[in-house]
């Protein structure tokens, strides 16, 4: 069935000279010259708005616009809704998306609001004084033992250090490029914090970074190895994923290609499929064994990170993982971004990471096990807002994927899944890799952590607390406004003027 | 209608002030008292408290419970569940001097009393722990009973009124202790409820603070994991509870505590020899819930000593001063001075940096 396109290119001819750089720049074949009339074209069906052209149109001759051609109004079926039932009906297929759950569901975040002091207790000026972002990742002692001496034996479990509560998230080698891949690793090291392979294995060139990277370990065990395990600082078992809770990651064949394969350990163009569960893992005693062996493997030198999608039970699963031997659990929430979903699972399966984290937090205190393990929240993160309210909530940490991706110059399309990224993300196609230059890259990311860091630290240092140890967990500087006692009991907070 | 206290967290300014003497030499309440005077304005008359220790040289063996009750009914069922753990020493009034400034007194017990040894037994618990879940259980409903002091050979004094007016209500000339501690507070709301006023005591520790900590919530979140309830929602009675725990609980030394609280910036944990950085970096990665931002100064009294510390930022005023065998210290030095007049050696320590005072071994 054919509709009128979802987008409108709308070219300014007076301005437009004619350069056909447009045409050069979409991957998705929008543009092209029409040699007779000497005039630009454009087919509008397979625009995805991902703004390249606009971008970088010598003239600013273009833009793209939301149609206003649509279904008859219907609160009920929407337009997309009845898109997506023809679209079904035509190819019998899961309709697939990506990046995160579009959807107007509630952002918790934004119903929640940072305290500041007044009078009673003086703000710090995070200019004049020092303001501390350091946070260790790992399980915490119960009990102090000394040396013979009397002196601390200072031995501990392997910690993660990190410059402030902030990594990036997991993307493997193959959803994304070499380039953005080279661009997360090199800022994670000047950054002093991390990045993560995902479960696309771990190219090389990049085992130089390694101090700075997390290496996943999925259900489909791509690229892991021996030297894989031991290149990393810390090992992620990925149990699931926000954006897909319960389903394994397909990485289609056409992005399988070259490096990537062999990366993977995979044939060239087969899709690799993970398997919805792990298939040694069944049961939470199942995950202690995959914990340990992993561990027994890297001689107990390095942290083991837990990664599970925020579902209804999470409290209880985090309160598992906690006594699994695990170091830190990683929860990702509901609207966290992918490479690749089924759209159905993607925009309906899952919780608020708010909600999750509240629950997990209040859950492990509960039973007196938070010290186990650190706790790494996820999921739609999106300022050093956000990052603050997480950490008040009680993560140690906070994992960013989407805006990272934003910093490299994604323009949330939501059509990684085509492998036609036109900013060189998400993407194989040489042509389009290149586009992504990885000192930039790499710098933007720094600069985007720097700015995040500063506004941490002015929001810190309005709340007169002048180090993030004393800011986790610290509900009190937070209150919510409009929501329900039952949110309310549920994050662990008051309401505004309460 | 106003809340209760431990119903809303209320924060509260603050004047402290202490005395110790390194010899043991055992001192009535007098300069105490006057200590406070010039620094009247730093509290509302809405709390004021002492802590003495030494003073029941004849009962030291026993646990010495200072008892508020708002009724005679309430009275008589904490007593009955004081005798399902203890033998009662001795039950009498802690003797008070009537004056119009302090007002809505409850009734004021002292019991000294002994843990019973099948009890401790059955429980398998030492009786220190046995005393602290005891209170605890009884002060979880404070609007009954509430037990404001139980350590050994100590006391605290506390009502809701001006220091000075607590002081002479409470007949502290008559009482000799070799250290003291004082406390006026400056609350910003609060009915006024004898419980809330400083200084706030778990066995012997015994707290008196001026401040308001930022980290508060955090602090009680992580602390509360270990039994403790934090009913007061006052940093006093927090900070008293990690000191608890980070002294009785883990056997930290004051140092050490001192290094968890009032932690050392990571810029200057670096500048240290490797064994310091390596204690420092141990102390924060282990604790870091218990970090204490905002500005305080506190002083802690224990059996044999004290101890001062200020925010690492030094975000209240305190200032120590020597003089022969005496240590004092108070948020200004006007107080130092009623204390000791011709004091000479009167200095300002530095942020987190704990100033300890011990009474030399066997002098009390
Ligand atoms: S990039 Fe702009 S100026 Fe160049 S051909 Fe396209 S619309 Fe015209
Ligand atoms: S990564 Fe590329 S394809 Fe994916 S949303 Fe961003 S711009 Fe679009």
């Amino acid at each position: 069935m054919n509709f009128y396109p979802e987008f409108e290119v709308v070219r300014n001819d007076s301005r437009c000279i004619r350069c056909r750089v447009c045409e050069r720049q979409c991957a998705n074949e929008v543009h092209w010259f029409d040699e007779d009339g000497k005039v630009m074209l454009s087919d509008e069906s397979k625009c995805v708005n991902c703004q390249r052209c606009v971008t970088l149109c010598p003239t600013r001759a273009l833009k793209i616009v939301k149609s206003d051609c649509r279904l008859r109004e219907n609160a009920n079926y929407s337009d997309q809704t009845i898109k997506e039932i023809y679209r079904q009906a035509e190819t019998g297929g899961v309709l697939l998306s990506s990046m995160g759950n579009p959807n107007p569901l509630p952002v918790y975040w934004d119903k929640i609001l940072i305290n500041a002091s007044q009078v009673t207790n003086p703000p710090i000026d995070p200019l004049r004084e020092p303001m501390e972002t350091r946070v260790f990742l790992g399980k915490k002692p119960d009990h102090i033992t000394r040396n013979a001496d009397g002196s601390l034996d200072t031995k501990l479990a392997p910690q993660l250090s990190l410059s402030m509560p902030v990594m990036f998230s997991a993307m493997s080698y193959g959803s994304i490029s070499y380039n953005a891949h080279a661009s997360l690793a090199r800022a994670a090291t000047a950054l002093g914090i991390y990045y993560n392979t995902g479960e696309g294995g771990l190219h090389e060139d990049f085992y130089q970074y390694g101090k700075n990277t997390i290496v996943q370990v999925a259900s489909g065990r791509f690229g892991v190895h021996k030297d894989y395990l031991e290149a990393g600082a810390a090992i992620e078992i990925k149990m699931g994923q926000g954006a897909k809770p319960g389903i394994g990651g397909h990485l289609p064949g056409t992005k399988a290609v070259g490096d990537v394969s062999k990366t993977r350990m995979i044939p060239e163009g087969s899709d690799a499929i993970s398997p919805a569960p792990h298939h040694d893992i069944y049961s939470i005693e199942d995950l202690r064994q995959l914990v340990y062996s992993l561990k027994e493997a890297t001689e107990y030198r390095l942290p083991v990170i837990v990664k599970v999608a925020a579902v209804h039970n999470i409290a209880a699963i985090a309160s598992g993982i906690a006594r699994s031997g695990a170091d830190i659990i990683a929860i990702d929430g509901f609207r966290g971004g992918t490479g690749a979903a089924p759209t159905r699972i993607r925009d309906n399966v899952g919780i608020p990471i708010e909600l999750a984290l509240a629950a997990v937090d209040k859950r492990l205190r509960d039973e007196g096990i938070r010290n186990n393990v650190s706790i790494i929240c996820g999921g739609s993160v999106r300022s050093a807002a956000d990052v603050v309210k997480a950490i008040a909530l009680g993560a140690d940490a906070c994992y960013i994927a989407t805006a990272a991706c934003l910093a490299m110059g994604c323009h949330l399309c939501r059509s990684c899944h085509t492998g036609k990224c036109n900013w060189g993300i998400a993407t194989q196609r040489p042509d389009l890799v290149k586009r992504l230059n990885p000192d930039i890259g790499s710098q933007r990311l720094i600069n985007l952590m720097d700015a995040w860091r500063h506004e941490i630290k002015e929001l810190m240092g309005g709340m007169g607390i002048n180090s993030i140890e004393a800011l986790r967990g610290n509900r009190l500087m937070l209150r919510g406004v409009g929501l329900t006692e039952k949110e309310l009991e549920i994050l662990g907070i008051s309401h505004a003027g309460e | 209608m106003i809340p209760l206290e431990g119903q809303v967290r209320i924060p509260s300014g603050c004047a402290v002030s202490a005395m110790i003497s390194r010899d043991g030499r055992r001192m009535n309440g007098e300069s105490i008292i006057k200590s406070m005077v010039p620094m009247h304005d730093r509290s509302n008359g809405l709390g004021g408290g002492f802590a003495a220790y030494g003073i029941y040289p004849e009962y030291k063996e026993f646990y010495a419970l200072h008892i508020f009750f708002n009724n005679k009914s309430a009275q008589a069922e904490c007593m009955t569940l004081l005798k399902e753990y203890f033998e009662i020493v001795q039950d009498e009034h802690i003797k008070v001097r009537k004056i119009p400034q302090i007002t809505d007194e409850p009734i004021i017990r002292r019991v000294f009393v002994s843990p019973m040894q099948s009890v401790l037994r059955h429980l398998q618990i030492d009786e220190k722990e046995l005393v602290v879940r005891v209170v605890n259980q009884i002060n979880a409903d404070p609007t009954g009973s509430y037990v404001f002091s139980c350590g050994k050979n100590m006391g605290a004094f506390k009502a809701v009124g001006f220091p000075e007016d607590v002081g002479r209500y409470y007949r502290l000339e008559e009482y000799e202790a070799y250290s003291w501690t004082a406390h006026g507070r400056y609350p910003t709301n609060t009915p006024g409820w004898w419980g809330g006023a400083h200084p706030f005591c778990m066995l012997d520790y015994s707290i008196v603070h001026n401040g308001e900590i930022s980290s508060y919530d955090a602090n009680r979140r992580f602390i509360e994991m270990y039994g403790y309830k934090c009913t007061l929602q006052t940093d006093t009675e927090v900070i008293t509870y990690i000191a608890d725990y980070l002294l009785r609980r883990q056997g930290l030394t004051l140092d050490e505590m001192a290094a968890v609280i009032a932690a050392p910036f990571w810029s200057t944990i670096e500048g240290k020899p490797e064994a310091d950085k390596e204690k420092y970096t141990y102390l924060r990665t282990v604790f870091p819930s218990l970090l204490v931002t905002g500005p305080f100064s506190i002083i802690l009294g224990f059996d044999g000593g004290l101890m001062a510390l200020n925010d690492r930022l030094k975000l209240r005023s305190m200032v120590v001063g020597e003089q022969d065998d005496m240590v004092y210290i108070a948020s200004e030095e006007a107080a130092i001075r009623v204390m000791a007049p011709d004091i000479r050696n009167i200095w300002s320590p530095a942020g987190g940096e704990p100033v300890i005072v011990r009474v030399k071994e066997g002098a009390f």
